[in-house]
């Protein structure tokens, strides 16, 4: 037996606002890079509850999908952080206020 | 299949809240694949064993390795921890927090009344998923292709190293080794 889509979609919005809170509380740049990942995990899980409830691939489709976005975001974000310790010795989002060059 | 999905979705809110609260990073990561894990359960009870797998192996296995991996370049100390602390005080975490609980309200109650009408889930098979993403969306696997090639790129860009950065970072280093060994 499946479970019901709507306990999906319950679950994703929880996790997806525990994501949003991380994201607004840490000044750390890898939590944020970690919080923005687990809310992208948690619209990955909307989708796939939605997909579920209507009996369409597509919503698997669109996680995976989501999937390369986040496996980019994640570089990105990686590289960004590492930038930021080597010229700032500080991974406090914080300190590249000015983006200055 | 109720049961296993309430287990997984409640160790995956635990873990991820433990995973965005704590003061080291590589704690948190080992947090993130416990909820990640968790939630790849709750995937294959929601009828999508694909997505399951793909959950565990590209985000437990890839992307969170490879956060395991700067963060172990960076080789943030005891120093670090001290700082995240008292950077997380009460009075910073409490205002995010109420607006984002007023939000989950909100979110819920939404889903909740627009969602309830007995739905019952239903199995959707791997072979399936692969028709529909390389059938009609094939469009969309190039465009992601495209994607990563951005990625590679800016990746490579904001992590190269110019030559003055790198004699900078030496000179640095030898500062700090003649330092050391002044004490």
């Amino acid at each position: 037996m499946i479970v019901p889509p709507v306990y999906g979609m319950v679950l994703a919005a929880i996790l997806f606002v525990i994501g949003l809170a991380g994201l607004m509380i840490r000044r750390n740049m890898v939590f944020v890079v970690i919080s923005v990942e687990v809310m992208l995990n948690a619209g990955g899980l909307g989708f796939i509850s939605a997909g579920s409830r209507w009996g369409q691939a597509e919503g698997q489709a669109v996680f995976l999908f989501l999937l390369a976005v986040a496996a980019t975001e994640a570089a990105i974000g990686l590289a960004l952080v590492l930038w930021l310790h080597r010229r700032h010795k500080s991974v406090d989002s914080d300190s590249a206020r000015q983006m200055r060059g | 299949m109720i049961v296993a999905f309430v287990i997984a979705g409640i160790l995956s809110i635990v873990s991820t809240l433990l995973a965005v609260s704590r003061y080291s990073a590589v704690h948190a990561l080992l947090y993130l694949i416990g909820s990640l894990l968790a939630l790849a359960v709750a995937f294959y009870t929601l009828g999508a064993p694909y997505a399951a797998v793909l959950e565990i192996m590209v985000y437990a296995g890839a992307i969170v390795v490879l956060l395991l991996f700067v963060v172990m370049i960076m080789n943030l100390g005891n120093r670090r921890r001290e700082e995240e602390r008292a950077l997380l005080k009460p009075s910073v975490w409490i205002g995010p927090s109420i607006v984002v609980l007023l939000v989950a309200v909100e979110l819920l109650v939404i889903i909740v009344r627009g969602l309830a009408p007995a739905t019952k889930g239903s199995y959707i098979p791997a072979l399936a998923v692969n028709a529909v993403v390389f059938g009609p969306y094939i469009i969309g696997v190039e465009l992601v292709s495209f994607l990563l090639l951005a990625g590679v790129v800016s990746a490579f860009h904001l992590g190269r190293r110019r030559k003055e950065s790198i004699k900078q970072g030496v000179a640095q280093d030898d500062e700090q080794r003649r330092r050391e060994a002044v004490k």
